[in-house]
């Protein structure tokens, strides 16, 4: 007798299985209930009938007319009020009661909308049905959308509204796009693309509140307070499998509904398929799996033996005309080692990740041509260790080239400026070189790129080279470090030209040999990113050393030591009296005078530097920098105040500098001097800059140094007043922070750019350097003390204390 | 036998960083990579006892804050011309939360 098999939910899974249950011509009624007022579509298409590139005809996979044809009963738009297991009936929303032999769950899941305040406005919506797809096509170019979620759906959606001219914002919690998929790297490719489609991203951004007017939304507000106004909020944050009906049912739930191999579930007249499915501890998204479990799903139904096996899965996807590809496992684990491979000119990323000779996870961006051959690497768990050295550039090229040093200036566009002095591009160099030009100094000759400073040498030699080819060899100049062949210099001048504001971008576009650095290059990154692009780029304390990350210097024992700053040196009773009773309290074993007029405390636990900072914040004492490649000390002589030589006020000078240049990052240690006459009882001769005070002015000197080499300073500039004194120094200090490789101190700079270079540059563009010291420091002029004593004590105590003998 | 206790969230170490477990025995240092990967090693160079918990995390070592010595978080040896190894522990991310062997940290009192 012909069985009755009710299907709930017409998803892909459940199309699926009623396709392989009609090619097999299986003796059931079935009847169909769906609460979309549809049939079966292909759901993964919605995002190209959201871009316009497909209608919602052409992604229906089974029509009214299929159904018929195989005497399938529909009820679509029909919801389920109950289901008797006993009497095996189910029964709709209207009150019709169906009988079953058996029944098939396929109710696929429903999208996660997080619970802010605003949710429920109209105009909060998620992208999971046609419904939703048609409400964001709705939408024009005089409209705004938000995004929350960056992940694949929310950026299809991003990608689909923006095609259509949509002013689209996307907000991710995450640092980079895409987590679960990709890695950083791939994930700023991925967000460079989104961003030259004039989509918006923002990420590490926590919505706050959805602001509505009227009912309906207005703006999202973030935590930090920025509002994205908006005339429709799409949350695409996640997916959570649909098993109400299932629990109500009193079928055995966990994440989804729990099956076995066979696709059924506690109950053996009830089969279940598709994403609201929990197979062996797993819940499925992705289509392959679904497909795998129908298939089975409609053998178990014709009494056929089959098993559904869980297998390796890979994500191909095209997120807005980007190629991505990643399987396997790229995260976790002891033992594992990253091949990668990075081709600046086409904007290609691949990262292998291999334990004991075999793949076990890829993540590629741009090119996933080669995809399938590695996916068949990890699933078949292929030895590469014949192939190792090449194995990153794919099939085609086993036993090939390496890859080229030259491929990041190679691809730079010819509009790229080179050298910044000059303003020569690119361009004007290959002209020049095709003009006749095969060498340095004709090029310096001809174009005048490289001959001011010097420091882009190393990229005229890169374009030389890859102009001319073999006809011309780079002389061999010291790179960062090992993860790049590119020198410091030529690393600046590319986040210069092209603009890269993170890390992840100067490692892809200078096609770094590792995946995140190494302690060498990533302090010198951090660096030169802070000080190119104060607003946009966000200090990194994890790629700084130690004494900048904690504010304190590390001692031989691992204790550290504390400098308060005494603003020129100068400081009162009140202030020793504070340093005092903080020596006590912390046990201090050593106070000591430092050489740039200071209190040095030797000696103070990790733990405690919170605390003793806290005390000494209270004396209204902030961080002396007495650990920072930045601003250390402005030591000066007490000048006209007492001294009967004095000519000027060399303390007020001192003090007004340091509170101007406090905070300010730079390349290497910066230590002034300022003395009241020439007798220079400040020393000021021997300091990275030194002022001299004289009667008709003030004489601006810089590149001494007393360590390791001694050097007295070179006059820069004599000037008339104060003002004028303060604002050359502020921008000599931006001028050296701006050009200097880091770790060099001024003399070394001066050195390499010439005293002439630097006095040119200072004349002529004074106030622009001004201008751009004073922006850097309304980001960096701060007291880390404080902001480290109240918001991140915690860190400085251990993550645990454990009493091991206790437990034994 | 193994006996796996709770430590802290892995949010509480910061990516590319470090924090110390204190002990009777002395300091275990947990390291965070930028892959989430944790691993827990003494906080101890074998070259001057330098706090390796304060060190720049790059890939799956870490520097040395006092004399740049290279430690892989994997074997605990040092990396390149420089020779010596510190103790490695077991260490494992479960649901967020970071794992310590309890027996492993006890058995370096035998040691």
């Amino acid at each position: 007798m012909t069985q009755k098999l009710i299907v709930i939910g017409a998803g892909m899974a459940t199309g699926r299985m009623l396709e392989k249950l009609v090619e097999a011509d299986a003796d059931y009624d079935i009847t169909l209930i769906n609460g979309e007022p549809r049939g079966n579509y292909n759901r993964i298409m919605l995002s190209p009938v959201l871009s316009g590139d497909k209608t919602y005809a052409e992604i229906v996979t089974h029509d009214d007319a299929w159904y018929s044809e195989h005497n399938i009963t529909t009820r679509f738009g029909t919801f389920i009020a109950g289901i008797d297991r006993a009497a095996q009936t189910v029964t709709t929303d209207s009150g019709d009661v169906l009988p079953y032999d058996r029944l098939v769950f396929g109710t696929g899941s429903n999208p996660f909308m997080i619970p802010l305040p605003g949710h429920d406005l109209e105009g909060v919506i998620a992208y999971r049905d046609l419904e939703d797809t048609e409400r964001m096509m709705g939408l024009g170019s005089d409209h705004k959308c938000v995004v929350i979620g960056g992940g694949l759906l929310g950026l299809e959606a991003a990608a689909g509204m923006a095609a259509r001219g949509v002013d689209v914002t996307v907000v991710h919690i995450m640092g980079h796009l895409m987590e679960r998929q990709l890695d950083e790297a791939a994930g700023y490719l991925l967000r460079k693309a989104l961003v030259d489609k004039g989509i918006t991203v923002k990420c590490s951004a926590n919505s706050k509140e959805i602001l509505g007017e009227n009912g309906k939304v207005r703006a999202l507000l973030l935590d930090d307070g920025t509002e994205l106004p908006c005339d429709l909020l799409v949350m695409a944050v996640g997916i959570r499998p649909n098993v109400k009906l299932a629990q109500d049912a009193g079928l055995a739930v966990g994440k989804g509904i729990h099956v076995d191999d066979q696709m059924v579930t506690s109950d053996e007249n009830v089969l279940a398929v598709g994403e609201c499915v929990e197979h062996d501890g797993a819940i499925f998204g992705l289509v392959a799996p679904l497909y795998d479990q129908a298939s089975v799903a409609a053998q178990t139904l014709m009494k056929t033996d089959a098993t559904f096996v869980q297998k390796e899965l890979s994500t191909k996807l095209k997120v807005t005309g980007c190629d991505l590809f990643s399987a396997g496992d790229f995260a976790d684990g002891d033992g594992r080692e990253d091949i990668v491979f990075r081709d600046p000119a086409r904007g290609v990323y691949r990262r292998l990740v291999i334990e004991g000779n075999v793949v076990i996870g890829a993540v590629m961006y741009g090119d996933t041509a080669d995809s399938n051959w590695f996916f068949g690497l990890i699933k078949d768990k292929t030895d590469i260790s014949e192939m190792r050295e090449t194995l990153i550039f794919g099939p085609a090229y086993q036993g090939g080239a390496p890859l080229d040093p030259l491929a990041a200036v190679a691809a730079l566009p010819l509009d790229a400026e080179i050298c910044g002095c000059n303003g020569i591009c690119k361009g004007e160099i290959v002209e020049a070189i095709n003009a006749g030009a095969t060498d340095l100094g004709a090029i310096k000759a001809t174009t005048k790129a490289s001959a001011s400073c010097g420091t882009c040498t190393g990229l005229v030699e890169q374009v030389l080279a890859s102009t001319l080819g073999d006809d011309f060899v780079i002389p061999a100049a010291a790179s960062v470090c090992g993860c790049t062949d590119m020198t410091h210099e030529d690393v600046r001048r590319m986040i210069k030209s092209l603009k890269l504001t993170s890390m992840p971008a100067v490692w892809q576009e200078c096609g770094w040999k590792t995946s995140c650095g190494c302690h060498v290059c990533r302090p010198a990154l951090n660096f030169y990113l802070l000080a190119d692009w104060p607003l946009e780029y966000q200090d990194d304390p994890q790629s700084r050393f130690i004494n900048e990350r904690k504010h304190a210097n590390i001692q031989k024992d691992g204790t550290y030591s504390v400098v308060p700053r005494m603003w020129g040196g100068v400081t009162t009773p009140g202030e020793l009296r504070a340093i005092a009773d903080a020596a006590d309290k912390y046990m201090v074993p050593t106070v000591k005078v430092t050489g740039g007029q200071r209190i040095d405390l030797l000696g103070v636990k990790g733990e405690d530097l919170p605390n003793i900072w806290a005390d000494l914040n209270a004396a209204g004492m902030v961080s002396g920098y007495a650990y920072s490649k930045g601003l250390r000390t402005v030591k000066t002589c007490v000048g006209t105040d007492h001294c009967r030589f004095g000519t000027q006020d060399s303390t007020g000078l001192g003090i007004k500098l340091e509170k101007t240049l406090h905070g300010a990052w730079t390349p290497h240690k910066l230590k002034l001097g300022v003395s009241g006459c020439p007798r220079n009882c400040a020393e000021a001769t021997c300091k990275d800059i030194g002022i001299v005070c004289v009667d008709s002015g003030y004489q601006i000197s810089i590149g001494g140094a007393a360590g390791m080499d001694v050097k007295e300073t070179e006059l820069l500039v004599q000037v008339e007043t104060e003002e004028d004194a303060i604002a050359v120094i502020k921008a000599i200090t931006q001028l050296y922070r701006e050009n200097a490789k880091y770790l060099d101190r001024i003399y070394k700079w001066m050195a390499k750019v010439g005293l002439e270079w630097i006095k040119e540059r200072v004349e002529d563009e004074r106030d622009a350097l001004v201008e751009r010291f004073e922006l850097s420091q309304t980001i960096y002029r701060h007291d880390p003390w404080a902001e480290h004593a109240t918001n991140k004590a915690q860190s400085y105590q251990p993550l645990a204390t454990l009493s091991l003998e206790a437990a034994e | 036998m193994s006996a796996w206790i709770d430590i802290a969230a892995l949010e509480d170490i910061p990516a590319r960083g470090a924090r110390v477990v204190k002990t009777s025995l002395g300091c275990v240092a947990v390291f965070r990579t930028a892959a989430d990967e944790v691993f827990a090693l003494s906080n101890a160079c074998p070259h001057k006892a330098g706090p390796l918990s304060e060190g720049i995390v790059h890939g799956k070592s870490v520097t040395c804050p006092l004399h740049n010595w290279v430690i892989s978080l994997e074997t605990g040896e040092a990396q390149g011309a420089d020779e010596g190894r510190v103790d490695t522990y077991p260490a494992r991310v479960e649901a967020g939360r970071i794992l310590l062997d309890r027996s492993f940290l006890n058995a370096r009192s035998a040691a």
